[in-house]
């Protein structure tokens, strides 16, 4: 039982981690309608430019800080230089243009910054707290709270401001929107540098974790894919969930099944991604379409 | 003074051209109506006016020249385009769709005051106030249509065939209401619409298009008994 509980809770914190991540893929999603390929890659590099401030002697939260505003306005710069000269092309236009900015963004800090792994700090000190024979690690906790965090603010910025709303109609029916007065386009690069910001912040909770290199949100983008998924690409609550539902689904079956392991838990995920689309295409939470014609 | 006035409009899909130099204008705080066939222009020039096509030519708003200008711009300057389908945002609420109309109200404390106003004109719509748009019926969302036109508080407000689709007990309602949105609030309205008995009824100006020309125009009450618009467009 101990057993169990210690897996469910560490499950619970690489979740968090899946959560943050898939957060910023809902959020692209539903502010553009677009799968982002290049989310997790966007926020390594994000997470590079944190590293290179810490080290240039700047304190962790004013670092932290700089990279939220620099990702928010990379994102939506981005999305005028790169996505805008698609963004009437089909489908799979966009999403081949997402793989070559993944490819981009990964060689690019590659280049800057080599490839040999670098430690980064963590905001949270480093004392774990016990709960009977319970261990959660302190960043564990801090970072499980940040995703909390950034999921009711969006929560609250989508629901009650105008500017939310905005962003929420625009994806929804540019030409409805348009007649409102409302600037889709502008609306669509918004939607990207917030995006881009939350994913940054996810960057941020994982390099304490797998430690910082040019390679290390590809694992975590596949995890947060599942958990977009598995919650419904149209909730940011659904994310968030299925983020902790993907870290605990693996954790368990990577203890309790022993052919799985640590080798196999990848393909949890992918499995997971296969059996929601089979069984429940809108995801727990996702909205399925309802209408009347 | 005419609030629209429209001189030698062309309007383009891609190189093919569909108004071939329309002109006309409106009068503040009448009604007027647009009839023609299919394919005769109708919704283009509701279009036209939106900026939603390319065009050439004049356009004028109040005196201004907005022909040239962006979309969002033009419903600066509260010309408000109910359009055909009705435009619902299906994934949001009745009244986040409603909220939605006024986003480029500069005075808000005032425009949710037009909520409640608004909602006066179209009860069934208060009570469905937190339903998702897309479940609601075509009659339903045709007024939650011209609720969020009314959202913006439209001096012009522009209508693509507000009865397609509806059952006539329906149409005959909304019709009503268009009429007293009219009458007290004193909106200018421009209509395109099939059902021409129904839109000579409630118009006092009426033009005729054909294939993207006005080939006759007066008041509904004249043309009413127009020989020719009477066989071709009411039928009898």
């Amino acid at each position: 039982m101990e057993i169990f509980l210690q897996q469910v809770v560490s499950g619970l914190a690489t979740g968090g981690i899946y959560a943050s991540l898939a957060l910023a893929l809902v959020m692209i999603y539903q502010a553009t309608d677009v799968v982002n390929f290049a989310q997790g890659e966007m926020a390594m590099f994000a997470t590079y430019l944190t590293w290179s401030m810490l080290n240039a002697g700047v304190p962790y939260w004013w670092a932290f800080l700089a990279t939220v505003i620099v990702a928010f306005v990379g994102g939506i710069l981005i999305q005028r230089i790169v996505v805008r000269p698609v963004e009437n092309a089909p489908i799979l236009t966009i999403v081949i243009v997402t793989l070559g900015l993944l490819v981009i963004c990964n060689s690019v800090a590659g280049w800057i910054w080599s490839y040999v792994q670098k430690p980064f700090p963590s905001p949270f000190s480093a004392r774990p707290l016990r709960l009977g024979n319970i261990v959660f690690g302190a960043h564990d906790l801090g970072e499980m709270g940040v995703t909390l965090l950034s999921l009711l603010l969006l929560f609250l910025f989508f629901r009650y401001t105008p500017l939310g709303l905005a962003m929420r109609a625009a994806a929804q029916n540019p030409v409805s929107s348009r007649l409102a007065g409302i600037r889709v386009s502008r609306m669509l690069a918004l939607g990207w540098g917030l995006a881009a910001a939350f994913g940054a912040v996810a960057g941020m909770m994982v390099a304490p974790i797998l430690t910082l290199e040019p390679n290390m949100m590809g694992g975590i983008q596949i995890y947060a894919f599942a958990a977009a998924t598995l919650g419904g690409f149209t909730s940011p609550l659904g994310a968030v969930v299925g983020g902790f539902l993907v870290g605990v689904i693996e954790n368990l079956v990577g203890t309790y099944v022993s052919f799985i392991g640590t080798e196999l838990k990848l393909t949890v995920a992918l499995a997971t991604i296969i059996v929601v689309l089979l069984v429940r295409p809108s995801g727990l939470f996702g909205r399925v379409h309802v209408r009347r014609v | 003074m005419a609030l629209l006035e429209v001189e030698g409009l062309e309007a383009f899909y891609g190189r093919t051209r569909i108004l071939h130099g329309l002109s006309f204008a409106l009068d503040e705080g009448g009604i007027t109506t647009v009839l023609g066939a299919n394919g005769a222009g109708k919704t283009t020039t509701l279009r036209a006016i939106s900026a939603m096509v390319k065009t050439a030519g004049v356009i004028r708003f109040a005196g201004q020249r907005i022909d040239g200008r962006a979309t969002e711009d033009i419903v600066g300057l509260r010309i408000a385009h109910v359009p055909e389908g009705r435009g619902t945002f299906v994934d949001l609420t009745v009244e986040e769709n409603l909220r939605v109309g006024m986003y480029a109200r500069r005075d808000r404390g005032e425009a949710v005051r037009d909520l409640d106003r608004v909602l006066g004109y179209f009860p069934i719509l208060r009570e469905r106030r937190r339903q998702v748009a897309g479940t609601l019926s075509g009659g339903e969302q045709q007024m939650l249509a011209i609720s969020r036109a009314l959202m913006l508080r439209p001096r012009l407000l522009l209508l693509d065939e507000p009865s397609l689709g509806l059952a006539p007990l329906v149409v005959r309602e909304i019709f009503r209401i268009l009429r007293a949105i009219n009458r007290e609030a004193g909106v200018t309205l421009l209509l395109v619409e099939q059902n021409a008995a129904l839109a000579l009824d409630l118009a006092d100006h009426v033009f005729l298009l054909e294939t993207g020309r006005v080939v006759v125009s007066g008041p509904s009450e004249v043309l009413k008994r127009d020989e020719a618009i009477r066989r071709s467009y009411l039928g009898y």
